[in-house]
């Protein structure tokens, strides 16, 4: 039985993002929705399927006035948003709903209407990482890095120049938090967050939300904006503890995910014209590109200090400057997949030229989980 | 301020009762004997439920680790959060004691011994030092 191909035919971000201190998290994810169905031409009212995370999907559908007939609450961290694209292609697929909303919103830096952060000290967490001092993802999500250092011969300059060439691609769209380009020297001079990470190699924590619609092939033609096609996907999980990585070195969830989405995509490397990678700080693209295989390990830092991802590279990667320069709410993944969108519609700041086919790999937690797209302007 | 203090679950009792000892306790599996961490009455290997909990030696090296400098109330200055890897395998996230928090001091896959610090009557956090005749 050959199944049905599934298309974005909606996507938009909220209105704003950064600093949005009049919108609670609820309102954001229903800004998010309100400009994708625009984006799309239709209203709550053609939605019959809902997933989010941040938020419950029944707060979402009730606030949206939505009776969905399927939801996904899939909730991993930061990539659920790719997750849930998977979940509702294999939804459409098998005729479960006809139109999906997927919302993200995130109230991250102004905590307007957000729930806190409840630490359980009884807890795997709680009894064997917290007593120790970690202080969020900056002092957690970081620790492998120095293994890797070792390992793979990454240097600290090559670890500077993620977030030097992210800042290129920042400086081309207009909506990136930080434009102004920086150096080596710059992000090696910002303050030390958490030896060997610097500010400028961190993510930053603003506001924001997005919204994509899915919907079979069948019915992308009756939508205003050229589909971006489901190719392939992929998810996994690890490990809720940092200190339980199975190797510091790689992400198991990313080399579960990755390539699992390229293989049902049909696709080789020299196939994709653009790159995302869940950049929540600067060795995440490492990670990534070594976990997705466009390079050997010990490559990684090397692959992107010599402008590979950068403009004019052959793999442009984190066009739209990246959780380090563009924004990063909490669950970055939502803005990952929306570049991907305008990448593959050809409307996105930083265009790359005519791009067939996106790859975009989320993280979720601190390793812990991953979702992977791929997209195609064309279907399978 | 102290440390956040841990809370042992059923799952987790046999661990802090061994650290208030003076003992790391690990678990092996009897069927496939995987030693493994953090604590469960099951092997994580092989399903099985048949383990055995026993007394490590203490002795590991010193895998990654950060150097944080955000503020924290249990903590004075830039402290290094640490990953260690212990001598039958497991690995923990730890603190090393008895040693400058620099990277000049804090050299990878050094040797380290086990301490104990009594954060409460119930519990003993095990930290980490570098292992006698290292220079520190």
């Amino acid at each position: 039985m050959s199944l049905p191909q599934v298309a974005v035919v909606g996507a938009a971000e909220t209105t704003e993002l950064g600093k949005v201190p009049g919108m609670s998290q609820l309102q954001l994810h229903a800004d998010a929705a309100l400009n994708a169905f625009a984006d799309a031409g239709i209203t709550a009212r053609d939605i019959d399927g809902v997933a989010t995370a941040g938020e419950s999907p029944t707060a979402v559908a009730h606030y949206l006035g939505i009776t969905p007939s399927w939801v996904d609450g899939t909730a991993v961290g930061g990539c659920s948003f790719m997750i849930h694209v998977r979940h509702a292609l294999a939804a459409l697929q098998t005729g479960q709903c006809k139109t999906v909303l997927i919302t993200h919103g995130e109230s991250g830096r102004s905590g307007i209407g957000r729930g806190g952060f409840r630490g359980n000290a009884s807890s795997l967490q709680g009894q064997f990482e917290t007593p120790y001092g970690p202080m969020g993802p900056p002092t957690m999500f970081t620790l492998p890095v120095l293994r890797f250092m070792k390992e793979y011969g990454l240097s600290h300059e090559q670890l500077a120049m993620v977030a030097v060439v992210q800042r290129q691609w920042a400086a081309m769209n207009p909506r990136a938090t930080f434009r102004d380009p920086i150096t080596v020297e710059d992000v090696l001079n910002s303050r030390m967050i958490a030896y060997p990470f610097h500010l400028l190699e961190c993510c930053l924590v603003t506001d924001g939300g997005g919204a994509l619609i899915l919907t079979t092939a069948d019915r992308a033609d009756d939508f205003p904006q050229p589909p971006a096609y489901i190719l392939g996907t992929g998810e996994s999980v690890e490990t809720p503890m940092i200190s339980q990585m199975e190797n510091l070195c790689s992400s198991r969830a990313f080399s579960v995910a990755g390539p699992r989405a390229m293989a049902d995509a049909g696709i080789s490397h020299a196939d994709v014209d653009h790159l995302m990678i869940y950049d929540a700080f600067a060795h995440l693209p490492i990670y990534g590109l070594a976990d997705l295989g466009f390079c050997e390990r010990g490559d990684a830092g090397a692959f992107i200090a010599e402008g590979n991802t950068a403009p004019g590279g052959h793999l442009p990667t984190n066009t739209n400057g990246g959780g380090l320069s563009y924004m990063h709410s909490g669950m970055y993944g939502m803005y990952a997949l929306q570049e991907s969108v305008r990448q593959i519609r050809g409307n996105a700041p930083a265009q790359v030229g005519s791009c067939e086919v996106s790859v975009c790999l989320g993280v979720g937690g601190m390793f812990g989980a991953s979702g992977c797209v791929v997209f195609g302007r064309q279907p399978r | 301020m102290s440390r956040p203090i841990p809370v042992p679950t059923p799952e987790t009792a046999h661990f802090w009762e061994g650290t208030r000892a003076g003992e790391l306790r690990l678990q092996r599996c009897d069927d496939c004997d995987h030693v493994y961490f953090p604590p469960r009455p099951f092997c994580p290997g092989c399903s099985s439920r048949a383990v055995a909990v026993f007394a490590a030696s203490g002795r590991g090296a010193l895998a990654s680790y950060v150097i944080s400098e955000r503020p924290h109330p249990a903590f004075e200055g830039p402290y290094a959060i640490a990953l260690v890897e212990l001598e039958e395998g497991p690995r923990m996230m730890s603190n090393i004691v008895e040693c400058p928090q620099t990277p000049e001091a804090l050299v990878l896959d050094m040797p380290l011994q086990v301490t104990f610090e009594t954060l409460s009557d119930e519990i003993s956090l095990p930290l980490f030092r570098p292992a006698d005749g290292e220079k520190s």
